[in-house]
Protein backbone atom coordinates (compact mmCIF):
# COMPACT_ATOMS: atom_id res chain seq x y z
CA UNK A 1 0.00 0.00 0.00
CA UNK A 2 2.60 2.31 0.88
CA UNK A 3 4.81 1.40 -2.34
CA UNK A 4 1.63 2.27 -4.15
CA UNK A 5 1.22 6.11 -2.27
CA UNK A 6 4.97 6.57 -3.34
CA UNK A 7 4.34 5.54 -7.11
CA UNK A 8 1.38 7.88 -7.02
CA UNK A 9 2.86 11.04 -4.83
CA UNK A 10 6.07 10.69 -7.65
CA UNK A 11 3.53 10.55 -10.56
CA UNK A 12 1.44 12.95 -9.71
CA UNK A 13 3.97 15.54 -8.83
CA UNK A 14 5.43 14.71 -12.74
CA UNK A 15 2.13 15.22 -13.62
CA UNK A 16 1.62 18.42 -11.86
CA UNK A 17 4.68 20.28 -13.26
CA UNK A 18 4.58 19.31 -16.76
CA UNK A 19 0.99 20.76 -16.25
CA UNK A 20 2.48 24.07 -14.77
CA UNK A 21 5.20 24.08 -17.19
CA UNK A 22 3.90 22.35 -20.29
CA UNK A 23 6.73 22.11 -22.06
CA UNK A 24 7.00 18.45 -23.35
CA UNK A 25 3.49 18.21 -23.79
CA UNK A 26 3.01 21.71 -25.86
CA UNK A 27 6.37 19.88 -27.81
CA UNK A 28 4.74 16.77 -28.46
CA UNK A 29 1.20 17.59 -29.10
CA UNK A 30 2.59 20.31 -32.05
CA UNK A 31 4.91 17.49 -33.33
CA UNK A 32 2.34 15.04 -33.45
CA UNK A 33 0.33 17.14 -35.53
CA UNK A 34 2.38 18.91 -38.28
CA UNK A 35 4.07 15.38 -39.00
CA UNK A 36 -0.02 14.04 -39.22
CA UNK A 37 -1.10 17.15 -41.48
CA UNK A 38 1.99 17.47 -43.55
CA UNK A 39 1.53 13.61 -44.83
CA UNK A 40 -1.64 14.26 -45.27
CA UNK A 41 -0.45 16.07 -47.75
CA UNK A 42 2.48 13.95 -49.30
CA UNK A 43 0.13 10.78 -49.90
CA UNK A 44 -3.28 10.62 -51.39
CA UNK A 45 -5.60 9.31 -48.66
CA UNK A 46 -7.95 7.27 -50.48
CA UNK A 47 -9.59 4.59 -48.68
CA UNK A 48 -7.80 1.50 -49.34
CA UNK A 49 -4.39 2.95 -48.84
CA UNK A 50 -5.08 4.92 -45.81
CA UNK A 51 -6.01 1.74 -44.42
CA UNK A 52 -2.43 -0.23 -45.33
CA UNK A 53 -0.45 2.59 -43.56
CA UNK A 54 -2.60 3.78 -41.11
CA UNK A 55 -0.98 1.97 -38.03
CA UNK A 56 2.26 2.66 -38.90
CA UNK A 57 2.04 6.08 -39.83
CA UNK A 58 0.61 6.65 -36.53
CA UNK A 59 2.67 4.34 -34.29
CA UNK A 60 6.04 6.47 -35.85
CA UNK A 61 4.11 9.82 -35.19
CA UNK A 62 3.59 8.91 -31.60
CA UNK A 63 6.90 7.04 -30.72
CA UNK A 64 8.88 10.62 -32.30
CA UNK A 65 6.40 12.27 -30.25
CA UNK A 66 6.96 10.54 -27.61
CA UNK A 67 10.84 10.98 -27.20
CA UNK A 68 10.47 14.24 -26.38
CA UNK A 69 8.08 13.63 -23.09
CA UNK A 70 10.48 10.68 -22.10
CA UNK A 71 13.65 12.94 -22.78
CA UNK A 72 12.29 15.41 -20.21
CA UNK A 73 10.94 12.69 -17.54
CA UNK A 74 14.85 12.36 -15.71
CA UNK A 75 15.83 15.61 -16.98
CA UNK A 76 13.35 17.62 -15.38
CA UNK A 77 14.90 16.19 -11.91
CA UNK A 78 18.76 17.67 -12.78
CA UNK A 79 17.28 21.21 -11.85
CA UNK A 80 18.46 21.99 -8.77
CA UNK A 81 19.63 18.81 -7.99
CA UNK A 82 16.20 17.38 -7.16
CA UNK A 83 17.59 14.10 -8.15
CA UNK A 84 19.65 13.67 -4.90
CA UNK A 85 16.75 14.51 -2.45
CA UNK A 86 14.74 11.75 -4.76
CA UNK A 87 17.09 9.24 -4.31
CA UNK A 88 18.10 10.01 -0.55
CA UNK A 89 14.39 10.09 0.33
CA UNK A 90 13.50 6.29 1.45
CA UNK A 91 11.45 6.11 -1.47
CA UNK A 92 12.89 2.96 -3.53
CA UNK A 93 14.08 3.57 -6.94
CA UNK A 94 11.88 1.34 -8.51
CA UNK A 95 8.83 2.75 -7.31
CA UNK A 96 10.46 6.50 -8.21
CA UNK A 97 10.91 5.02 -11.94
CA UNK A 98 7.13 3.41 -12.27
CA UNK A 99 5.69 6.66 -10.82
CA UNK A 100 7.46 8.46 -13.69
CA UNK A 101 6.49 5.69 -15.98
CA UNK A 102 2.58 6.35 -15.33
CA UNK A 103 2.98 10.05 -15.45
CA UNK A 104 5.16 9.44 -18.84
CA UNK A 105 2.02 7.22 -20.15
CA UNK A 106 -0.88 9.66 -19.41
CA UNK A 107 1.08 12.18 -20.78
CA UNK A 108 1.62 10.22 -24.14
CA UNK A 109 -2.10 8.47 -24.30
CA UNK A 110 -3.25 12.36 -23.75
CA UNK A 111 -1.31 13.39 -27.22
CA UNK A 112 -2.13 9.81 -29.25
CA UNK A 113 -5.85 10.82 -28.02
CA UNK A 114 -5.06 14.11 -29.93
CA UNK A 115 -3.69 13.04 -32.76
CA UNK A 116 -6.05 9.76 -33.55
CA UNK A 117 -9.02 12.04 -34.20
CA UNK A 118 -6.85 14.21 -36.15
CA UNK A 119 -5.90 11.26 -38.20
CA UNK A 120 -8.90 10.12 -38.79
CA UNK A 121 -10.17 13.73 -40.23
CA UNK A 122 -6.72 13.73 -42.57
CA UNK A 123 -6.80 10.57 -43.95
CA UNK A 124 -10.77 10.35 -44.27
CA UNK A 125 -10.38 6.73 -42.02
CA UNK A 126 -12.43 5.34 -39.16
CA UNK A 127 -12.44 3.05 -36.72
CA UNK A 128 -14.34 -0.33 -37.95
CA UNK A 129 -13.52 -2.16 -34.38
CA UNK A 130 -14.64 -1.22 -31.03
CA UNK A 131 -12.79 2.30 -29.84
CA UNK A 132 -11.85 0.75 -26.58
CA UNK A 133 -9.86 -2.15 -28.39
CA UNK A 134 -8.49 0.23 -29.82
CA UNK A 135 -7.50 2.09 -26.97
CA UNK A 136 -6.65 -1.03 -24.88
CA UNK A 137 -3.94 -1.94 -27.68
CA UNK A 138 -2.56 1.83 -27.33
CA UNK A 139 -2.48 1.97 -24.24
CA UNK A 140 -0.31 -1.58 -24.04
CA UNK A 141 2.21 -0.25 -26.88
CA UNK A 142 2.50 2.90 -25.10
CA UNK A 143 3.13 1.64 -21.52
CA UNK A 144 6.10 -0.45 -23.96
CA UNK A 145 7.19 2.58 -24.94
CA UNK A 146 6.86 4.68 -21.74
CA UNK A 147 8.74 1.41 -19.93
CA UNK A 148 11.49 1.66 -22.04
CA UNK A 149 12.12 5.28 -22.71
CA UNK A 150 11.87 6.37 -18.95
CA UNK A 151 14.33 3.79 -18.22
CA UNK A 152 16.55 5.31 -20.71
CA UNK A 153 15.85 8.77 -19.62
CA UNK A 154 16.95 7.63 -16.39
CA UNK A 155 20.39 6.07 -18.03
CA UNK A 156 21.19 9.08 -20.22
CA UNK A 157 20.11 11.82 -18.04
CA UNK A 158 24.06 13.13 -16.92
CA UNK A 159 24.58 12.93 -20.91
CA UNK A 160 25.36 16.33 -22.16
CA UNK A 161 23.59 14.61 -25.42
CA UNK A 162 20.42 13.11 -24.36
CA UNK A 163 17.99 14.42 -26.68
CA UNK A 164 20.06 12.75 -29.31
CA UNK A 165 21.47 9.70 -27.55
CA UNK A 166 17.90 8.57 -25.88
CA UNK A 167 16.06 8.11 -29.58
CA UNK A 168 19.24 6.05 -30.91
CA UNK A 169 19.27 3.82 -28.01
CA UNK A 170 15.52 3.50 -27.25
CA UNK A 171 14.38 2.79 -31.12
CA UNK A 172 15.80 -0.12 -31.76
CA UNK A 173 14.60 -1.89 -28.49
CA UNK A 174 11.18 -0.05 -29.44
CA UNK A 175 10.61 -2.42 -32.40
CA UNK A 176 9.45 -5.26 -31.44
CA UNK A 177 6.36 -3.33 -29.80
CA UNK A 178 5.82 -0.93 -32.35
CA UNK A 179 5.32 -4.09 -34.99
CA UNK A 180 2.51 -5.27 -33.28
CA UNK A 181 0.58 -1.82 -32.06
CA UNK A 182 1.60 -1.64 -35.88
CA UNK A 183 -0.14 -4.74 -36.62
CA UNK A 184 -2.87 -4.54 -34.36
CA UNK A 185 -3.66 -0.90 -35.25
CA UNK A 186 -3.97 -1.35 -38.63
CA UNK A 187 -6.61 -4.28 -38.15
CA UNK A 188 -8.71 -2.32 -35.90
CA UNK A 189 -9.21 0.54 -38.33
CA UNK A 190 -10.19 -1.75 -41.55
CA UNK A 191 -11.49 -5.01 -39.22
CA UNK A 192 -14.69 -5.10 -36.66
CA UNK A 193 -12.34 -7.37 -34.56
CA UNK A 194 -8.76 -9.37 -33.94
CA UNK A 195 -9.32 -12.75 -35.05
CA UNK A 196 -7.26 -15.48 -33.79
CA UNK A 197 -3.93 -14.79 -35.74
CA UNK A 198 -4.20 -11.33 -34.71
CA UNK A 199 -4.28 -12.65 -30.76
CA UNK A 200 -0.66 -13.54 -31.02
CA UNK A 201 0.27 -9.72 -31.90
CA UNK A 202 -1.64 -8.68 -28.71
CA UNK A 203 0.02 -11.38 -26.55
CA UNK A 204 3.40 -10.61 -27.81
CA UNK A 205 2.31 -6.70 -26.73
CA UNK A 206 1.52 -7.83 -23.18
CA UNK A 207 4.73 -10.26 -22.95
CA UNK A 208 7.13 -7.34 -23.99
CA UNK A 209 5.29 -5.49 -21.34
CA UNK A 210 5.48 -7.88 -19.23
CA UNK A 211 9.45 -8.41 -19.70
CA UNK A 212 10.49 -4.83 -19.51
CA UNK A 213 8.65 -3.84 -16.55
CA UNK A 214 10.17 -6.51 -15.05
CA UNK A 215 13.99 -5.70 -16.12
CA UNK A 216 13.63 -1.63 -15.93
CA UNK A 217 12.39 -2.27 -12.18
CA UNK A 218 14.75 -4.68 -11.02
CA UNK A 219 17.89 -2.30 -12.95
CA UNK A 220 16.63 0.99 -11.98
CA UNK A 221 18.25 0.94 -8.78
CA UNK A 222 21.71 0.51 -10.80
CA UNK A 223 21.27 2.95 -12.97
CA UNK A 224 20.16 5.32 -10.85
CA UNK A 225 23.05 5.38 -8.12
CA UNK A 226 25.54 3.65 -10.03
CA UNK B 1 25.99 4.03 19.93
CA UNK B 2 27.55 5.08 16.73
CA UNK B 3 25.24 6.39 14.38
CA UNK B 4 27.70 6.88 11.24
CA UNK B 5 30.51 4.50 11.00
CA UNK B 6 32.58 4.07 7.45
CA UNK B 7 34.93 1.32 7.09
CA UNK B 8 37.80 1.10 5.27
CA UNK B 9 35.65 3.19 2.25
CA UNK B 10 37.40 3.42 -1.43
CA UNK B 11 35.67 5.40 -4.41
CA UNK B 12 37.00 4.59 -7.79
CA UNK B 13 36.53 7.44 -11.12
CA UNK B 14 37.61 5.30 -13.31
CA UNK B 15 41.17 4.42 -12.20
CA UNK B 16 41.33 7.06 -10.16
CA UNK B 17 41.14 6.98 -6.20
CA UNK B 18 39.05 9.48 -5.17
CA UNK B 19 38.66 8.38 -1.76
CA UNK B 20 41.53 5.74 -0.21
CA UNK B 21 40.72 3.38 2.59
CA UNK B 22 38.45 6.08 4.77
CA UNK B 23 37.35 4.51 8.27
CA UNK B 24 35.68 6.70 11.24
CA UNK B 25 33.05 6.60 13.41
CA UNK B 26 30.22 9.27 14.59
CA UNK B 27 28.73 8.98 17.85
CA UNK B 28 24.92 9.80 18.44
CA UNK B 29 24.80 13.51 18.59
CA UNK B 30 28.32 14.62 17.63
CA UNK B 31 28.90 17.12 15.35
CA UNK B 32 31.59 15.79 12.54
CA UNK B 33 33.08 18.68 10.63
CA UNK B 34 34.62 16.93 7.16
CA UNK B 35 37.54 19.58 6.33
CA UNK B 36 39.56 19.44 3.18
CA UNK B 37 40.54 21.23 0.28
CA UNK B 38 38.81 21.22 -2.99
CA UNK B 39 38.87 17.90 -4.57
CA UNK B 40 39.92 16.20 -1.52
CA UNK B 41 36.96 13.94 -1.47
CA UNK B 42 34.40 15.39 1.12
CA UNK B 43 31.64 15.97 -1.45
CA UNK B 44 31.81 11.74 -2.61
CA UNK B 45 32.44 10.86 0.89
CA UNK B 46 28.86 12.54 2.00
CA UNK B 47 27.34 11.36 -1.52
CA UNK B 48 28.16 8.07 -0.18
CA UNK B 49 26.79 8.18 3.32
CA UNK B 50 23.81 9.72 2.12
CA UNK B 51 23.08 6.28 -0.16
CA UNK B 52 23.62 8.42 -3.47
CA UNK B 53 26.57 6.53 -4.74
CA UNK B 54 27.92 3.40 -3.87
CA UNK B 55 31.44 2.81 -2.69
CA UNK B 56 34.00 0.71 -4.75
CA UNK B 57 35.09 -1.08 -1.50
CA UNK B 58 34.22 -1.15 2.12
CA UNK B 59 30.65 -0.14 3.98
CA UNK B 60 28.70 2.55 5.81
CA UNK B 61 26.07 1.97 8.57
CA UNK B 62 23.78 4.15 9.88
CA UNK B 63 23.00 3.20 13.48
CA UNK B 64 24.23 -0.74 12.65
CA UNK B 65 22.23 -0.94 9.08
CA UNK B 66 23.28 -0.45 5.64
CA UNK B 67 23.55 3.33 4.87
CA UNK B 68 21.75 2.48 1.92
CA UNK B 69 18.12 0.65 3.16
CA UNK B 70 15.02 2.66 3.09
CA UNK B 71 15.02 2.65 6.78
CA UNK B 72 18.67 4.64 6.87
CA UNK B 73 17.81 7.01 4.56
CA UNK B 74 14.60 7.61 6.17
CA UNK B 75 16.76 9.09 9.47
CA UNK B 76 18.92 10.86 7.18
CA UNK B 77 18.91 14.70 6.19
CA UNK B 78 20.63 16.23 3.19
CA UNK B 79 21.48 19.60 2.14
CA UNK B 80 23.63 19.80 -0.51
CA UNK B 81 25.21 21.92 -2.87
CA UNK B 82 21.84 22.44 -4.92
CA UNK B 83 18.33 23.26 -3.32
CA UNK B 84 16.42 20.33 -4.40
CA UNK B 85 13.35 22.05 -4.86
CA UNK B 86 10.97 22.35 -7.70
CA UNK B 87 10.94 25.46 -9.22
CA UNK B 88 7.31 24.73 -10.90
CA UNK B 89 6.02 24.17 -7.45
CA UNK B 90 4.50 26.04 -4.30
CA UNK B 91 6.88 26.26 -1.29
CA UNK B 92 3.71 24.07 0.54
CA UNK B 93 3.78 22.09 -2.58
CA UNK B 94 7.21 21.08 -2.42
CA UNK B 95 7.48 20.18 1.36
CA UNK B 96 4.34 18.53 1.44
CA UNK B 97 5.85 15.95 -1.42
CA UNK B 98 8.60 15.48 0.70
CA UNK B 99 6.36 14.52 3.63
CA UNK B 100 4.77 12.32 1.51
CA UNK B 101 7.84 10.80 0.11
CA UNK B 102 8.79 10.41 3.79
CA UNK B 103 5.73 8.78 4.92
CA UNK B 104 4.62 11.73 7.04
CA UNK B 105 1.80 11.16 9.17
CA UNK B 106 0.22 14.64 8.33
CA UNK B 107 2.05 16.26 5.36
CA UNK B 108 -0.02 19.25 5.17
CA UNK B 109 0.43 20.57 9.51
CA UNK B 110 4.68 19.64 8.85
CA UNK B 111 4.55 21.27 5.76
CA UNK B 112 2.91 24.29 7.27
CA UNK B 113 4.85 23.91 10.26
CA UNK B 114 8.13 24.07 8.78
CA UNK B 115 7.37 27.04 6.35
CA UNK B 116 6.66 29.35 9.50
CA UNK B 117 9.81 28.03 11.42
CA UNK B 118 11.93 29.65 8.34
CA UNK B 119 9.88 32.84 7.68
CA UNK B 120 8.05 31.17 4.53
CA UNK B 121 4.27 30.94 5.79
CA UNK B 122 3.24 34.60 3.83
CA UNK B 123 4.68 32.70 0.39
CA UNK B 124 3.18 29.58 0.89
CA UNK B 125 1.45 29.76 -2.25
CA UNK B 126 3.98 30.74 -3.88
CA UNK B 127 5.84 29.00 -6.71
CA UNK B 128 9.68 28.06 -5.88
CA UNK B 129 10.49 30.12 -9.80
CA UNK B 130 9.00 33.36 -8.58
CA UNK B 131 11.40 33.19 -4.64
CA UNK B 132 14.60 35.12 -3.93
CA UNK B 133 17.61 33.26 -3.57
CA UNK B 134 17.06 33.55 0.00
CA UNK B 135 14.22 32.17 0.03
CA UNK B 136 14.63 29.93 -1.79
CA UNK B 137 17.63 28.45 0.51
CA UNK B 138 15.53 28.70 3.67
CA UNK B 139 12.84 26.26 1.32
CA UNK B 140 15.62 23.38 0.69
CA UNK B 141 16.73 23.97 4.81
CA UNK B 142 12.92 23.31 5.82
CA UNK B 143 12.78 20.19 3.09
CA UNK B 144 16.12 18.59 4.64
CA UNK B 145 14.68 19.46 8.10
CA UNK B 146 11.16 18.06 7.78
CA UNK B 147 10.82 14.48 8.42
CA UNK B 148 13.43 15.40 11.51
CA UNK B 149 16.39 13.41 10.74
CA UNK B 150 18.45 11.50 13.36
CA UNK B 151 21.57 12.25 11.17
CA UNK B 152 22.23 15.37 8.79
CA UNK B 153 24.66 15.54 6.46
CA UNK B 154 25.25 19.27 4.98
CA UNK B 155 27.74 19.48 2.38
CA UNK B 156 29.21 23.06 2.09
CA UNK B 157 25.73 24.22 4.21
CA UNK B 158 26.69 28.00 4.81
CA UNK B 159 27.97 28.97 1.23
CA UNK B 160 25.57 31.82 -0.88
CA UNK B 161 23.45 31.59 1.76
CA UNK B 162 21.99 35.15 2.72
CA UNK B 163 22.56 36.23 5.99
CA UNK B 164 18.88 35.59 7.01
CA UNK B 165 19.21 32.13 6.14
CA UNK B 166 22.60 31.60 7.52
CA UNK B 167 20.99 32.70 10.93
CA UNK B 168 17.96 30.15 10.27
CA UNK B 169 19.89 27.45 9.72
CA UNK B 170 22.60 28.05 12.46
CA UNK B 171 19.57 27.93 15.08
CA UNK B 172 18.68 24.68 13.65
CA UNK B 173 21.65 23.43 13.59
CA UNK B 174 22.29 24.39 17.75
CA UNK B 175 18.88 23.15 18.24
CA UNK B 176 19.68 19.68 16.18
CA UNK B 177 23.10 19.39 17.96
CA UNK B 178 21.55 20.01 21.51
CA UNK B 179 18.64 17.34 20.50
CA UNK B 180 21.33 14.79 20.19
CA UNK B 181 20.84 14.69 16.43
CA UNK B 182 24.08 13.60 14.79
CA UNK B 183 25.57 16.19 12.21
CA UNK B 184 28.01 15.61 9.77
CA UNK B 185 29.06 18.54 7.16
CA UNK B 186 32.04 19.69 4.72
CA UNK B 187 32.51 23.07 5.06
CA UNK B 188 35.44 25.78 4.21
CA UNK B 189 34.25 27.97 6.87
CA UNK B 190 36.64 26.66 9.35
CA UNK B 191 35.57 29.43 12.56
CA UNK B 192 31.56 28.16 11.70
CA UNK B 193 32.25 25.21 11.65
CA UNK B 194 34.78 24.39 14.68
CA UNK B 195 32.62 26.76 16.88
CA UNK B 196 29.86 23.82 16.13
CA UNK B 197 32.08 20.84 15.83
CA UNK B 198 32.65 18.37 18.89
CA UNK B 199 34.82 16.21 16.23
CA UNK B 200 37.14 16.44 13.21
CA UNK B 201 37.79 15.02 10.43
CA UNK B 202 40.75 16.02 7.90
CA UNK B 203 40.52 14.48 4.26
CA UNK B 204 43.82 14.69 1.69
CA UNK B 205 43.25 13.52 -1.00
CA UNK B 206 40.82 10.96 -0.84
CA UNK B 207 43.08 9.98 2.84
CA UNK B 208 42.09 10.73 6.05
CA UNK B 209 44.95 12.62 7.68
CA UNK B 210 43.44 13.41 11.09
CA UNK B 211 40.22 12.23 12.58
CA UNK B 212 39.65 13.13 16.72
CA UNK B 213 37.75 15.31 18.80
CA UNK B 214 38.20 19.31 18.38
CA UNK B 215 40.54 20.60 20.49
CA UNK B 216 41.14 24.10 22.20
CA UNK B 217 43.62 24.63 19.78
CA UNK B 218 41.82 24.21 16.98
CA UNK B 219 39.25 26.73 18.38
CA UNK B 220 42.00 29.51 18.96
CA UNK B 221 43.71 28.93 15.46
CA UNK B 222 41.40 27.52 12.69
CA UNK B 223 44.14 26.86 10.44
CA UNK B 224 46.44 24.74 13.16
CA UNK B 225 44.73 21.57 11.84
CA UNK B 226 46.12 22.02 8.35
CA UNK B 227 49.07 23.10 9.09
CA UNK B 228 49.82 20.03 11.09
CA UNK B 229 48.33 17.72 9.24
CA UNK B 230 47.45 19.21 5.96
CA UNK B 231 49.43 18.85 2.66
CA UNK B 232 52.78 20.56 2.73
Amino acid sequence: MRYARQILTVAFKDLRSELRTKEAVNASVSFSLVILILFSFAFDPSAESTREFSGGLLWIVFAFAGALILNRSFARELQNDCLDALLASPVPASALFLGKSVANLLLLLAVELVGLPVFLVFYNARIVGSFWTLFGVMALATWGLTVVGTMFSALTVNLRLRELMLPMLVYPLMIPCLMAAIQLTTVLLGEPSLDAGQMVWLRFLVGFDVIFTALAVALVDTVLVG
Amino acid sequence: MNAVAAARIWKFYGDYPALREISFEVAEGRCLALLGRNGAGKTTMLRILAGLSRASKGQVTLFGKDAAAAESRSRIGILGHGIAVYDELSALENLQLFARLYGLPRPAETALAWLEKTGLERVKNGLVREFSRGMRQRLAVARAFLHNPSVLLLDEPFTALDDRAIAVLQGLLVEARDSGRTIIMSTHQLREALELATDVALINRGRLAYCGERTGEMLADPTWLYRNYGEA
